[in-house]
């Protein structure tokens, strides 16, 4: 349909790419998990409308964990805020088993680039934070922080404050905080970037076992291409002017039990191969354009 | 490159560097007061524009034993605290929930901007008189002026902190189900309040620096009119032991507020 298509079969994908812009495939039970429509989004700058995002079609699984590239102001961030409920598209819809998402709601949890915990609550009173707006009573917000604290490793820090943490540490409190409100997706927005490249690497491990563990749907927006193939189970490219989806594919070094550790993942020939060609797509579009 | 090193291992290591820095400001202080005793012990300045420490002490010590006019000093000093108080409790609890309103929604600042904006920048005595017809010569008017006075610096401390809250921060709370009245409670209020009690302070500031002039017409009691009281017969003795109670107690009140504001916000650093 469109050259980068092309290029991304001619890397020797496991599983035909489907293009971004025709209808996603329907499925028995249809309603469950995240399915965005013709979604557009249109700014006025001046006199002059400026197309953010153009015809943005999508379905994920409930399990699914997405990994989004693409260049800068190519529109990750805006579908994003859409899909979190903080911008309203132009058009198209987003809905979240079914039910319409129009506004932000525990349904959608969100972890941002820089950690965004408050300041004044404890590491184990910013993580219950969303159960105590659900009205969950005390003991059982207690228990649960507890357990969410676990999942990302964080038990010894229940009582310290935010500031008192490293942001790597800060990172993983803020991915326990949105996990306790129990959301049917999390949407995370470049979350590692601001982490220094080991504090990253070890982030990016958490992060692959919590999913293993925890099966949320995932939406990973990422300018890192290795981070994206390292982490997605499928893969989405966008590019930019308008934005869109120009790549939709099943990441195929992702192993459902993976035993295999970053780095032997990052030696295979094939990791070598689908980095070259996710760059050389990413950034030849962007100068074309 | 002395300096600056000094400058930044000072930063770093605050507590132990600060009882240098605290002897020295004690060290300034003791040598102003002797320059003070000296100048008038060999009187190089009339003793009614500069009254000997003994002085002023032994005036402090008649007000403390004897009161001045009716009241004991602790009465005089209760009836300033109590107009201040009663003010800028006031003042909290207006200007607080109006200001984090007006900084979270623009068409709610437009409404009161412009009436801030003119009454903010007015000395307080040119309306004085008016609240004085208004609401008479007893307590109220007085503690109207003060209140008026603090509500401006209040008003604006909250409308500030209310729009510099990070999107994220509130993007992030409703995604967490704070909504509506909670979001305001649970996540706007908690945001603002470091910078609120930083508020509180030039509140306080401007209160104090008022209440000598609401204490001027009409009273018989408090600091503030104690000072203007004793200006009449020049005794200025009285004057600067009344001045000396009022630095004191500001600065109370104002370590008070700092303390409040490193117990609630120990993450900024003060």
């Amino acid at each position: 349909m469109c050259a980068p298509i092309e290029a991304a079969s001619a890397a020797g994908l496991a599983e035909p790419v489907r293009p971004a812009l025709s209808a996603p495939p329907s499925r028995a039970a249809d309603t469950a998990g995240i399915r965005l429509t013709d979604i557009s989004l249109t700014y006025r700058q001046g006199s002059s409308p400026v197309q953010v995002l153009q015809g943005i079609n999508l379905a994920l699984e409930p399990d699914e964990f997405a990994c989004v590239l693409g260049p800068s102001g190519c529109g990750k961030s805006s579908l994003m805020n859409i899909m979190a409920g903080y911008l309203k598209p132009t058009g198209g819809s987003v809905r979240i088993n079914g039910s319409l998402h129009t506004k932000p709601n525990p349904q959608v949890g969100v972890v941002f680039q820089h950690a965004n915990l408050f300041p004044w609550l404890s590491i184990a009173g910013n993580v219950a934070f969303g159960l105590r707006m659900a009205g969950v009573p005390r003991k059982e917000r207690k228990r649960r922080a507890a357990e969410y604290l676990a999942l990302v490793g964080l038990e010894h820090a229940a009582e310290l404050l935010p500031h008192q943490l490293s942001g790597g540490m800060k990172q993983r409190a803020a991915l326990a905080r949105t996990l306790a409100a129990e959301p049917s997706i999390v949407l995370m927005d470049e979350p590692f970037s601001a982490l220094d490249a080991l504090t990253r690497e070890s982030m990016q491990l958490h992060l692959r076992s919590i999913w293993q563990r925890t099966r949320k749907c995932i939406f990973f927006i990422t300018h890192d291409v290795d981070e994206a193939l390292l982490l997605g189970r499928r893969i989405l490219v966008m590019q930019p002017g308008p934005g869109r989806i120009v790549q939709n594919f099943a990441n195929p070094l992702f192993r459902e039990q993976s035993g295999a550790s970053f780095d032997e993942l990052r030696a295979g020939k094939e990791f070598a191969a689908l980095r070259r060609q996710l760059i050389a797509l990413i950034a030849g579009d962007n100068t074309a354009k | 490159m002395a300096v600056k090193d000094d400058i930044r291992s000072a930063a770093r290591r605050p507590a132990k560097e600060s009882g240098v820095y605290f002897a020295v400001s004690a060290c300034s202080v003791i040598a102003v007061l002797l320059l003070w005793w000296t100048a008038s012990r060999n009187p190089w300045v009339n003793p009614l524009f500069l009254p000997s420490p003994a002085d002023v002490w032994s005036a402090f010590a008649d007000i403390a034993r004897e009161g001045y006019k009716g009241s004991t000093m602790l009465a005089h000093i209760g009836a300033s605290l109590r107009r201040i108080f009663t003010a800028l409790l006031l003042v909290f609890v207006t200007a607080v929930p109006l200001g984090i309103l007006c900084g979270r929604n623009r068409l709610i600042r437009a409404v009161f901007d412009p009436f801030i904006e003119f009454y903010r920048p007015l000395p307080p005595l040119a309306y004085y008189s008016l609240l004085v017809l208004w609401f008479g010569i007893q307590d109220t008017s007085k503690v109207i002026l003060l209140f008026l006075s603090g509500f401006a610096p209040m008003f604006i401390a909250a409308v500030y902190s209310a729009r510099r809250i990070p999107a994220d921060r509130i993007n992030g709370a409703r995604s967490l189900g704070a909504n509506g009245f909670r979001l305001y409670a649970f996540v706007i209020f908690p945001s603002c309040l470091p910078d609120l009690l930083t508020g509180l302070r030039t509140a306080v500031g401007v209160t104090y620096a008022t209440l000598v002039a609401a204490e001027m017409v009409a009273a018989v009691s408090g600091i503030g009119w104690m000072v203007l009281d004793a200006s009449k017969y020049l005794r200025s003795d009285i004057i600067y032991a009344a001045i000396i109670i009022m630095g004191i107690i500001a600065i109370l009140i104002d370590s008070a507020i700092r303390l409040l504001i490193r117990k609630v916000s120990p993450w900024i650093e003060s």
